[in-house]
Parts: structure tokens; C-alpha cells; sequence
């Protein structure tokens, strides 16, 4: 296939989602395959000799618990803000998106927001208690609720404050996909349906929000409108197969899909069930955004549809010019991803991507597009809608909703700037 | 065959409801019963009860005043939140720097000032006095959370307002006149969550 029998789809070299699926790219090929010398004493050959070491040695045991190549030792959460000695328990740990791919998150490097620094809860010592408008107030041990049916979901957690580089500051920071977009991250978690274990504590009629506690330091608490627990939240003790990381809320956590991440209570120990809001230390400040009309605006809880281009993405470089494949993750908190469309050209003219199944609600999903890169300087973005029709906003339009300094809830499309000598920085365009 | 199993397996479980059964069937209905939890007695829930409401519910007997509330504020929150509540370096308790519009010539400079723990506060931000109690109660200090008495905290709670500017420095904070403390922010506050019938589960202060 020579360059001007592919399809193009749109401008800056977006190549059709489908030509790589049909006939392959074949401008690459050619140039990679490489002829082999031939020996010259056959007889005394050894074969290890045209073998690299690891082919000629016997290699290591293995060990209990298995650990990364020690060749991705660059693979590492980054902290968000090297912050001040007295905030050193509220931090916000970053996830290298642009250095994973698929849509799972490995355990190790799922972002962490903590307020109150990282408890070590003896799971012995661990109750989870209901009570407030119900018949019978309960509590239940870590042993009784682990013989509880299960339930099984692969679902994203996004941090309310995630790119908040973008929200606030005027001029674009020029950072990784980690440091803007890296306070996202998805697992399939196991656990209980929360509706299970409310519905046997005999809801009273009016009961209708749920003030829900962690047993952490500062016994993190949220009010949490009951309809949602009664929807699709769970109490969660397994990620991606393991029990859940001290980080991520040992020995359980709540679980609101689609909500932002504050609202999936780690350490979870107690749920009231009450008739009105209590309006907590987060309910009223850190959780909230002040619009541009004045209003402070709480209880914003769904994250909105959303999308990043991870590959490239900014710090890194494209060392020449020819064939790469764009990829990023798309999320809504509504919902499915229906669509995603990708610019390479400043967003003057736009290709749908492919996304790459299973697509579920309110997880991450993959997508990509064959792109061929000119060498000349150009910008790319992405822009996801979901199943309801709810399109990312430009940065402007996010902007006019706000006033600063809301940094919470930023859902604007991301543009990376790729210049003439391969660079790609984050740009607002 | 389809449809005489669905049949069948209504007539099971409609019998399960008569019989008053709450083992049923994992996976078939989502309506699942197990029943391990234990019976949680009323002493053990107030030991842990320590949510507050914004109409007063659950505020403990006791008091506090501005004045104890500035010494114990010196001695074991002004570390971290600054002497006058404003400096930092954790979370402003007071005042701000202000909302800034896109159009302000300052911005730039005012956004790059401070970092964002600091440009909003408690005071102009949060829209009940009662969470204040709550969250010290809870949470503060920091290092050490859960370590203050009941009147301590209402102490602090009256020191925090004072020093926004809502109540006189001769304030004594208690259990009746603390929801009826009424923060700037109440009238600005807005709920993007709408119940079918929000209305009534809005707050109004007392
Ligand atoms: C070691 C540092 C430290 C000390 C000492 C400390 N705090 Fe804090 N305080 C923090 C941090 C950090 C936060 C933010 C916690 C969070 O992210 O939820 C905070 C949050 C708060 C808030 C909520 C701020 C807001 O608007 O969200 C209040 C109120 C508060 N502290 C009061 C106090 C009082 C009263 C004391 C003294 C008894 C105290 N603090 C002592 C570090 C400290």
C-alpha cells in the first residue's frame, strides 16, 4: 500500500480507525527487517555466542510477592505538590497514565488523595456499623460481611480535584499526563452491594441521605444521598483480586461509582441513615466550587464526561516523524462512552477513534487512532462524549461556569501542542 | 420450557415471601437477605455517634469561650493555620483573597500569591457554624485528632468565628446558640444534587 492509497479521515494525518484492521500500514515495514551475517565456522559454532546473556544464563527463583521489571523502575506514583511538613498527611499521589495502557490500574500505582495520612486498621478490630432511621441498627464483623455474595465491577475513581493545573492557572503548565490528568484510575473492585446490607437494617420512611464515616484519623465523612446506595454503590474489600491496599482504604471502602473520588469513603466503618444532609467539613468546603454568578455549589458529586489523550502526551518526545498510534482513556461519570473524536490539526477538523472494548459504564475507555506525523507542528485533542450525550466542554466554556479559584470538577478538552522538533507540551488553544 | 421456569420461579419466590423466609437465592434476584449482622445496642452507637447537624442535632453539653479558645488556638492550632488564621500553611480558617474574575488585570499575580489551600477560608466558605465543631472535633489538630475535650472545642469553634467576625469577643458557644450562627456563605450555598423532593430536605437555620 503506498502513502496516498491510505485513508485519510481528517486533517494533520489522521489516519482511518479501520485501515489498520483491513491492510495494514506497510510505509513502515520495510525499513525494519535486517539481514543476518552468516557464520563462517559452522562446526565449532556455539549457538549461545549469537545469543544475548539472558538467553545463556539460567535465570533467578522467583519470589512471594511479585514486583515490576527492574527495568520499569521509573514506573512510580508522583506526589502532587511537594507540600508544606504540616500538610505532609494531606497529599495527593499522581498515576502515570501515560506510561500504562488498557484501562486496569496496577494496585501500586492507583492514585491516592488522602486528608488524613494512611492508616494501618487491624481488620479484627473492624466493624462496620448502620444505624440512625432503621429498624434494627447492625453491625457487622470483617468475617461475617466476607461471607456476604459478591458482586464484581470495573469502575473508575476520579479525584474531584484531577487537572486542577488546568483549571486554575492562566497560563498552561507545561506538565506530564501524570501531573495533569493523574489523580484518575480504575480497578475492578469485589465487594458487597450496599443496598444488601441497608435494606437489612429495615429503612425507615423518611430516611433519605446517609452520613457515611471512615475510621481513619480524622474519620473522614460525607453525606451521601441514599437513593445512590441504593443504585450501585458497594462496600469493597477486593481490587483487581487482592485485598485493597492500606492506600486505598484496608480493610474496606465504599464505592460510589461515577462520583467523585472523596465520595468512596476509604476505611468505611459507620453509615447513619438520617433525613437531611449534615453538612460536613467536606460537604461545605474543599468539595465545593464557587460559580460565576456568586453561588458556592456543594454535593456536586458526578464526575462529567471526560478525556485524555495518553499517548503522546506532554514531556515526552517524538524522536521522528512517520507512524504512531494516538491513544487515551474516556470516561463519564454518567454513564458509557459513545464516542470519541480525535483532532489533529488544531482542532479544525476531527476523526472518530476506535474504542477498544469492553466499554462500560463509569469505567475508563481505551481508544485510538493510526495517526502519521509530518514533522511539522501541529496540536491534538481529544473529545468524548458519552451515552447521554453530554460532550466535553472547550476550556472556555468550563471557565464561564466557574470563577476562580474553582479547581474541582475540570472536564475540558485537553490539547497537547506538538512542535516542529517533536516536543509535546500541554497548550490551551 | 423458558417461560414455566420464570412461572414456577415466581410461585418459589412469592412462597418465600409468605413463609417469610430471608434466605433466598444469590444471583437470581438481587434481593438477597443474609442476616450476619448483630444487634447494635444504643450505648454502643452513642459512643461513635459523633456526627453534628446543622439544626444542633447531636451538639454535646458543655461551652467554650472566644477568650479560652484564643489560648488554646495559640498553643495548638496557629503552627499550621497561621497566627491570624490566615497564613497558612494549612487550610485559611478566615477572610480570603478573593473571588477573581477572568477579566482582572491581577489575576495572574493574586493566583501565583497563594497556594489554593489558602484563598478561600472556613469562615467564607463553608455555610453551617455546627461543621465547624464537628470537623475540629473530629479531626484537629491534625497531628493529633480526637484529643480535644468537649468544651475545648466549643472554645475554638467561638475563637474560629471571632476571628470572621461573628461573634464578640466576649462570646460563650454552647449547644443552643451555635446553630443559630449564621456564615456568610448560607445564602451563596447552593445544592447541584435535587431530590425529586429537595425542598424538604433543605436545612433552614433555626
Ligand atoms: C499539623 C498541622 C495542623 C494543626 C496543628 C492544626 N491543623 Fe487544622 N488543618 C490542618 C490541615 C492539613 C487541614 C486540612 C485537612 C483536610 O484536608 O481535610 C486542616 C483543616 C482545618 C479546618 C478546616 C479548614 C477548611 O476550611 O477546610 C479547621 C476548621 C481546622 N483545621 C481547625 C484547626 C484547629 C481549631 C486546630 C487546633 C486545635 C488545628 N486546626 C490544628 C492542619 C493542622
Amino acid at each position: 500500500m503506498k502513502r496516498s492509497q491510505m485513508e485519510y479521515v481528517a486533517g494533520g494525518g489522521l489516519i482511518d480507525r479501520r485501515s489498520l484492521l483491513v491492510g495494514g500500514i506497510a510505509f513502515l515495514a520495510a525499513s525494519s527487517i535486517k539481514p543476518v551475517a552468516a557464520s563462517v565456522n559452522e562446526g565449532v559454532k556455539r549457538i549461545g555466542d549469537d545469543f544475548p546473556v539472558w538467553s545463556r544464563t539460567l535465570g533467578r527463583q522467583g519470589t512471594t510477592y511479585g514486583q515490576p521489571s527492574i527495568h520499569e523502575k521509573h514506573l512510580k506514583l508522583k506526589l502532587q505538590l511537594p507540600s508544606a511538613p504540616e500538610n505532609s498527611g494531606t497529599t495527593g499521589w499522581l498515576t502515570p497514565l501515560e506510561k500504562l495502557h488498557g484501562i486496569i490500574t496496577p494496585n501500586g500505582l492507583h492514585f491516592g488523595s488522602h486528608h488524613f495520612g494512611i492508616p494501618d486498621i487491624d481488620p479484627d478490630k473492624h466493624e462496620l456499623l448502620i444505624h440512625g432511621l432503621v429498624e434494627k441498627p447492625l453491625k457487622f464483623t470483617m468475617e461475617r460481611l466476607l461471607r456476604y455474595p459478591m458482586i464484581s465491577k470495573i469502575r473508575f475513581i476520579e479525584c474531584a480535584g484531577n487537572t486542577a493545573f488546568n483549571a486554575l492557572s492562566p497560563l498552561s503548565h507545561d506538565g506530564s499526563c501524570q501531573d495533569l490528568h493523574g489523580l484518575i484510575s480504575c480497578s475492578e473492585w469485589v465487594g458487597i452491594q450496599a443496598s444488601l446490607l441497608l435494606n437489612e437494617t429495615g429503612l425507615g420512611k423518611k430516611a433519605k441521605w446517609v452520613i457515611v464515616e471512615g475510621a481513619d484519623g480524622g474519620s473522614h465523612s460525607r453525606s451521601i444521598p441514599l437513593s445512590k446506595l441504593l443504585d450501585d454503590a458497594i462496600i469493597a474489600f477486593y481490587q483487581n483480586g487482592e485485598r485493597l491496599r492500606a492506600e486505598q482504604g484496608y480493610p474496606m471502602r465504599l464505592l460510589l461509582p461515577g462520583w467523585e473520588g472523596n465520595t468512596s469513603i476509604k476505611y468505611v466503618h459507620r453509615l447513619e441513615v438520617v433525613d437531611a444532609p449534615a453538612y460536613t467539613g467536606h460537604d461545605s468546603g474543599v468539595y465545593t466550587q464557587h460559580l460565576s454568578n456568586g453561588q458556592i455549589e456543594g454535593f456536586s458529586f458526578y464526575m462529567d464526561v471526560k478525556s485524555v489523550i495518553t499517548h503522546p502526551s506532554g514531556k515526552q518526545i517524538l524522536e521522528e516523524q512517520g507512524f504512531y498510534e494516538i491513544t487515551g482513556l474516556a470516561w463519564s461519570g454518567y454513564g458509557k462512552i459513545s464516542k470519541v473524536e480525535v483532532s489533529a490539526d488544531d482542532g479544525k477538523t476531527w476523526a472518530p477513534a476506535q474504542l477498544h472494548g469492553p466499554i462500560i459504564e463509569k469505567a475508563l475507555t481505551r481508544f485510538s487512532i493510526p495517526w502519521h506525523w509530518d514533522g511539522k507542528s501541529t496540536v491534538l485533542l481529544s473529545r468524548a462524549t458519552d451515552a447521554h450525550g453530554r460532550m466535553q466542554p472547550g476550556r472556555k466554556e468550563w471557565k464561564q461556569r466557574y470563577a476562580s479559584p474553582t479547581f474541582n470538577h475540570y472536564n475540558a478538552i485537553q490539547s497537547w501542542d506538538i512542535s516542529s522538533n517533536g516536543e509535546v507540551e500541554n497548550v490551551y488553544v | 420450557m423458558a417461560k414455566l421456569k420464570m412461572f414456577m420461579y415466581k410461585v418459589f419466590k412469592w412462597g418465600l415471601s409468605v413463609i417469610g423466609l430471608t434466605v433466598s437465592i444469590t444471583g437470581i434476584t438481587g434481593e438477597v437477605s443474609v442476616n450476619l449482622g448483630s444487634p447494635l445496642t444504643e450505648s454502643e452507637i452513642s459512643r461513635v455517634s459523633i456526627t453534628i447537624f446543622p439544626n444542633g442535632h447531636n451538639l454535646p453539653k458543655g461551652q467554650g469561650s472566644v477568650k479560652e479558645g484564643e489560648k488554646l488556638y495559640v498553643e495548638l492550632c496557629s503552627a499550621c493555620h497561621g497566627e491570624s488564621g490566615t497564613e497558612g500553611p494549612s487550610n485559611r480558617l478566615t477572610g480570603s483573597i478573593g473571588l477573581f474574575s477572568f477579566m482582572d488585570p491581577l489575576r495572574i499575580m493574586r493566583i501565583q500569591e497563594v497556594n489554593g489551600l489558602l484563598v478561600m477560608s472556613t469562615g467564607q466558605q463553608w455555610p453551617y457554624a455546627t461543621s465547624i465543631f464537628d470537623f475540629v472535633r473530629r479531626a484537629m489538630p491534625h497531628y493529633k485528632p480526637k484529643s480535644l475535650t468537649n468544651n475545648e472545642t466549643y472554645s475554638l469553634t467561638a475563637y474560629i468565628l471571632y476571628l470572621n467576625d461573628l461573634v464578640n469577643k466576649d462570646a460563650v458557644i454552647d449547644r443552643k446558640n451555635l446553630p443559630g450562627v449564621e456564615m456568610p456563605a448560607f445564602k451563596r450555598y447552593v445544592r447541584a444534587w435535587k431530590n425529586k423532593s429537595a425542598a424538604d430536605d433543605f436545612i433552614p437555620r433555626p
